[in-house]
């Protein structure tokens, strides 16, 4: 499975929608993913990559790991697994 | 001041997943100790313990509940939904706020605690699931109850080891009786049977490794158990208006501390405890006809607490009826007093005392009517409930029938 594809199952699983449902273009906010929501979709994405993502739950906008659509998500990700591994 | 009733209860413990099925094993003397089946059963020298059978979260609760709720809380959230089914009561916004939930417990969400310390330093994970924090805080089931019922009053968590649901329906108790709520849920859980909560307490020593035989002279320590009890509490006359079945009335409760020892029971701290519940409900040792004992089956309790009853039940000692339900559903923690005031329910509200099942031999130093092995007919107008914590903490409460 490619990063993209993965990445869109872990957030559909966490937004309890099909992955065909999850557009690129929606926020985790669109999808119905609240906060502890976003912190446990990052902890499956480190899990999932073996990867670190910097994320501060305090001030989301601020971390390096942009999560403002699920195709920023999915960018972020691919260049952390480049980095990280 | 106002009356305070009991309107609900629920549970789920090693004798059942409901009232009716505990309450139904405890008239048959039926034993919920049994072999533990746990990882690395080897490493450990406790075998036994009162777990629950077939219990199976998934057929409760949904994926996201579960990622959130421990063990405890899901026990508590099953007993919460029984009392709160039998109870009838409607909390509408209204009375929302004037709604609470005190729930006591010992060790709070102790599975989480073992598994993740389990992640991080036997299998070196550097990382563990974000709810670990929210999953064992002690106030989690408390919590999670109050979201499920919206109840927006006061609600906390308190944590006096082995006494901790004794003080927490205490404190209910008081709220609803000063007016302060106008119903509570009020109770207590523990779920510390995991590898390591076993460990913590065979430190101690004083686990039995055969059965829990309270007041029987070749008793050999207690035994862990698990579970959830949950009661509704509100006013007598809230409860009458809205035609809700009353199970029993609270009547005194008292508190005190033994300022001695942080393992050893003090004869002194349990008597004061129980002839304060006594003159707080203002009645006399002869109107009790049944005490649920703290009974835990150690050397140290049960000679103390037989000690400590003689002393402030006098005369009328030698009377009244004391068993320990222990011996059939084990030591719930700081769970155990809510189970067991479900036998002090079972005595006001059917005539039935639950035995002290294992007893075999008479002991000289507990010679009070301990109701051994066999369920006994009585009419009970009036119960009391012990419990003596680690550290000294004791909580009495006393019930009658309404």
């Amino acid at each position: 499975m490619s990063v993209k594809d993965n990445v869109i199952q872990i957030i559909a699983e966490q937004a309890l929608l099909d992955a065909a449902d999850v557009r690129l273009s929606a926020t985790l906010e669109d999808l119905g993913i609240d906060s502890l929501g976003v912190v446990e979709s990052i902890f499956a994405i480190e899990e999932e990559f073996d990867i670190e993502v910097p994320f501060n739950a305090n001030a989301p906008a601020e971390s390096e790991f942009d999560i403002s659509s699920v195709s920023a998500i999915i960018s972020a990700v691919e260049s952390l697994v480049v980095e990280q591994t | 001041m106002n009356r305070v009733v009991i309107t609900g209860a629920g549970t789920i413990n090693a004798l059942g997943h409901t009232v009716p099925e505990t309450l139904h094993a405890m008239r048959e003397g039926h034993l919920g100790i049994g072999p533990l089946q746990m990882r690395d059963l080897d490493r450990l020298s406790v075998k036994i313990g009162a777990q629950i059978k077939n219990f199976d979260p998934e057929s409760y609760f949904d994926r996201q509940k579960l990622a959130l709720c421990d063990r405890v809380t899901q026990l508590t959230l099953l007993a919460s939904r029984e009392a709160m089914l039998q109870s009838g009561l409607e909390i509408t916004e209204e009375q929302s706020e004037t709604t609470g939930v005190v729930f006591g417990t010992a060790a709070g969400g102790m599975n989480t605690w073992d598994d993740n310390f389990r992640s991080v330093y036997e299998e070196g994970k550097n990382r563990v699931h974000p709810f670990v924090v929210p999953k064992l805080m002690t106030n989690a089931a408390a919590s999670h109850v109050s979201m499920v019922y919206n109840i927006k009053g006061p609600s906390l968590t308190v944590s006096t080891a082995c006494a901790s649901s004794n003080h927490a329906i205490g404190l209910a108790f008081q709220m609803v009786r000063s007016g302060m709520a106008r119903a509570m849920l009020a109770g207590g859980a523990d779920a510390m049977l995991t590898f390591g909560g076993i460990k913590a307490w065979e430190g101690l020593r004083v686990m039995s490794k055969t059965a829990c035989r309270p007041f029987s002279a070749n008793r050999s320590g207690m035994v862990q158990g698990e579970g959830a009890g949950v009661f509704v509490l509100e006013t007598y006359e809230g409860a009458k208006a809205r035609g809700a079945e009353i199970l029993a009335e609270i009547v005194g409760f008292a508190m005190t501390s033994d300022a001695s020892d942080i393992v050893m029971p003090n004869q002194q701290g349990a008597a004061r405890a129980i002839r304060g519940a006594l003159a707080d409900a203002c009645l006399s040792p002869q109107d009790i006809g049944y005490i649920n004992a703290h009974g835990t089956g150690t050397a140290a309790n049960d000679k103390t607490e037989c000690a400590a009853v003689a002393e402030a039940f006098g005369a009328h000692a030698d009377r009244v009826m004391m068993s320990s339900t222990k011996s059939m559903h084990g030591h719930l923690i700081g769970g155990t007093g809510a189970v067991e005031l479900l036998a002090c329910l079972m005595a006001l509200r059917e005539g039935v005392i639950a035995p002290t099942i294992g007893y075999e031999h008479p002991d000289p130093n507990c010679a009070l009517d301990v109701v051994p092995n066999v369920a006994r007919q009585a009419k009970v107008t009036a119960t009391m409930s012990n419990a003596f914590a680690f550290g000294g903490l004791n909580a009495v409460l006393a019930l009658r029938a309404v």
